[in-house]
């Protein structure tokens, strides 16, 4: 087990390096760093002594080598924009992103094991089709527009709700909601999928005849089994809220780091881009190695052996 | 000792198919003991399981149960609520399965599965439950009983597991056990260990056994009274020492012409064995559903099959006299 975690440590140093590159490249080859800093209709002599001053002239290769050295010493640079500490900037921003990511799973979750146990347990009846008419408005619907919906219904129809902002938790609330109903569909599949076969397994029937009680044949024998899928795809599904959050943050102007990456990407702020995409990236391997071992630890035929 | 546990009459179970409604137990009728073993025999399909499930109220849901009569202990399980059913399943009625390899949830570790029924029945605590637990898996002749409890089912071994499903089955003291061909998915070794310790338990607690199986050997020893079951209905029903002695029905002589006996049968010499298969069980059926395969079959066997008993209880399901 040891060894597994560390062999997937490597590995997920390796894709940090192999995104950190490409990001780098196509960042560099989507703009002029040079015209970002000195803003436009700036002189030729203007931009040519910025590219000398920044080293901007070298080669591409030269220069993600140099970044690469600098970041791996911990200086992550200076934003462009807010002309601060990239790393300040990214730790200022990264805890409300992070409470958004599992308020967000959390809400779909809550909604999504519920509807997937009842979806299977009555399946093909009208529960299950409105459970999967559910799902299918969540997947079929952007979740900007949902969030906008929202945003008409509780803020300015109903006046419950702020509007936008990251002051109180209740800037997080039409958040969670828009981004958890985004991830929730594929959660709830997964379940309906899962519990449906396992509630034909030949111990379901053995439970049912020790003259256990529905519920605890649902819940503790039906459940359990079907819910080992589900974590690994957790992972997956932290990075659609990683990546969700962009969007959501910045129609709610939350100031998280989605929010900021919409805005570095707005400012052609290249060094705070590098810096969130590198961090998210990481983020996301991490976790999938980390739902990896929680399905290990979940299922004991794996654990124990 | 003579009290009736599980009296069935007219029992039938349909299942809807695409093509129609499938047979699969066709009006049926027996009743068994306290402290008697009822063998149901037959080939695979005859609706052997599907009895057994029906009895255990744990039909698949494509499948309806109809009966004239089912009761258990003088109580209608046909008019039984569902928390009813609940309350005497796993406490007076037990059952255990073919498979012990997927009968037990692979999540939880076996103390936690034996455990339930007597927590769920008895109200009692989880240590008291665990003392049953090991006083059981001491009786199904689980060495280091305690160890056991913390162990999951896949560091088991078929035979361990099929002890530990009899002991789950045995943990509130049932009056009824209800044994799906429990030896089937097992080693010939272990088969003789575990069929012994069935009928051993069986006597010595006194409980009322129905014992499903296909092998007419198990039933010669340890059966009080045998019914042999032809797509889907009992077509031969009698004591045991009758009914191997003196099979009436052709098909049941058919069953026991496939058992080798030592002395009897000559070395090398040829078993015998029944030609054809079952018939479909969808749609109408006419007549003996024996007769496509019955090496006495006349015109006769397509009329409505008439139920013919002796003195002793044995009864059978053919219109030919003396057709065996």
């Amino acid at each position: 087990m040891i060894g597994y975690i560390l062999k997937r440590l490597g590995l997920a140093l390796l894709v940090a390096l192999a995104v950190s590159a490409i990001t780098f490249f196509l960042l560099r080859l989507s703009g002029d760093v040079a015209l970002a800093i000195a803003g436009e209709g700036a002189q030729k002599e203007d931009l040519d002594l910025i590219r000398k001053t920044y080293g901007l002239d070298r080669p591409l290769v030269v220069q993600y080598v140099d970044w690469l050295w600098q970041t791996l010493q911990g200086d992550f640079g200076t934003s462009l924009y807010f002309k601060t500490d990239v790393s300040r900037l990214v730790l200022d921003k990264l805890p409300t992103t992070i409470i958004l990511g599992f308020t967000a799973l959390g809400f779909a979750l809550l909604i999504a094991i519920p509807l997937g146990v009842l979806a299977a347990v009555y399946a093909n009846s009208w529960i299950d089709r409105l459970a999967l008419a559910i799902a299918v408005v969540g997947q079929a619907l952007p979740n900007f527009f949902f969030a906008l919906i929202l945003v008409m219904v509780f803020s300015i129809t109903l006046r419950w709700l702020p509007v936008s902002g990251s002051g109180t938790w209740l800037h997080f609330i039409m958040p969670t909601i828009a981004l958890g109903y985004y991830v929730a569909p594929a959660f709830m599949r997964l379940i309906r999928a899962g519990m449906i076969e396992v509630l034909s397994a030949d111990y379901i029937r053995t439970a049912r005849a020790k003259g256990l009680p529905t519920h605890k044949v649902i819940f503790k024998h039906a459940l359990r089994n079907a819910v080992v899928p589900v974590v690994a795809l957790t992972a997956v599904q932290l990075g659609f809220l990683l990546g969700g959050s962009v969007v959501i943050e910045t129609i709610f102007a939350l100031d998280g780091l989605g929010y900021l990456a919409y805005q570095s990407i707005t400012y052609k702020d290249f060094p705070v881009m590098q810096v969130i995409v590198l961090l998210l990236s990481i983020l996301y391997v991490l976790l999938t190695l980390a739902s990896d071992i929680a399905n290990a630890w979940l299922d004991p035929r794996i654990r124990v052996a | 000792m003579s009290e009736t546990i599980l009296d069935v009459d007219g029992l039938s179970v349909d299942i809807a198919t695409p093509r129609g409604a499938l047979h699969a137990v066709r009006d049926i009728s027996f009743s068994v003991k306290r402290g008697e073993t009822l063998c149901l025999v037959g080939e695979s399909g005859c609706g052997k399981s599907m009895t057994s499930l029906a009895i255990m109220d744990l039909l698949p849901k494509a499948a309806t149960r109809t009966a004239r009569r089912l009761t258990f202990a003088d109580e209608d399980l046909g008019k039984a609520s569902r928390k009813r059913v609940n309350a005497l399943r796993g406490d007076r009625m037990a059952m255990i399965f073919q498979e012990p390899m997927t009968a037990l949830n692979p999540a939880y570790t076996i103390g936690n599965q034996l455990v339930e029924a007597y927590r769920q029945h008895r109200n009692a605590s989880e240590a008291e439950a665990r003392e049953q637990a090991v006083h059981l898996l001491d009786k199904v002749g689980i060495a280091s009983a305690a160890q056991r409890l913390g162990q999951y089912p896949h560091q088991l071994s078929g035979g361990l597991r099929q002890r530990v499903m009899i002991a789950m089955a045995l943990m509130c003291g049932p009056d009824l056990l209800i044994a799906d061909e429990p030896t089937t998915a097992l080693d010939v070794t272990i088969q003789a260990q575990i069929l012994r310790l069935l009928a051993d338990l069986q006597r010595e607690l006194g409980i009322a056994m129905v014992l499903i199986t296909h092998d007419l050997g198990i039933v010669a020893r340890i059966a009080d009274r045998v019914a042999v079951m032809y797509a889907g209905q009992i077509v031969e029903e009698g004591p045991t020492a009758s009914l191997f002695a003196n099979p009436r029905h052709p098909y049941t002589q058919g069953l026991i012409d496939c058992i080798p006996v030592p002395g009897r049968t000559v070395p090398g010499g040829r078993l015998g064995t029944i030609p054809g298969v079952v018939p479909s069980l969808v749609g109408e059926i006419r007549g003996c559903s024996f007769r496509d395969r019955c090496s006495h079959a006349r015109d006769i066997c397509a009329a409505t099959v008439p139920l013919k008993e002796t003195a002793d209880g044995h009864q059978w399901r053919c219109i030919l006299e003396n057709a065996v």
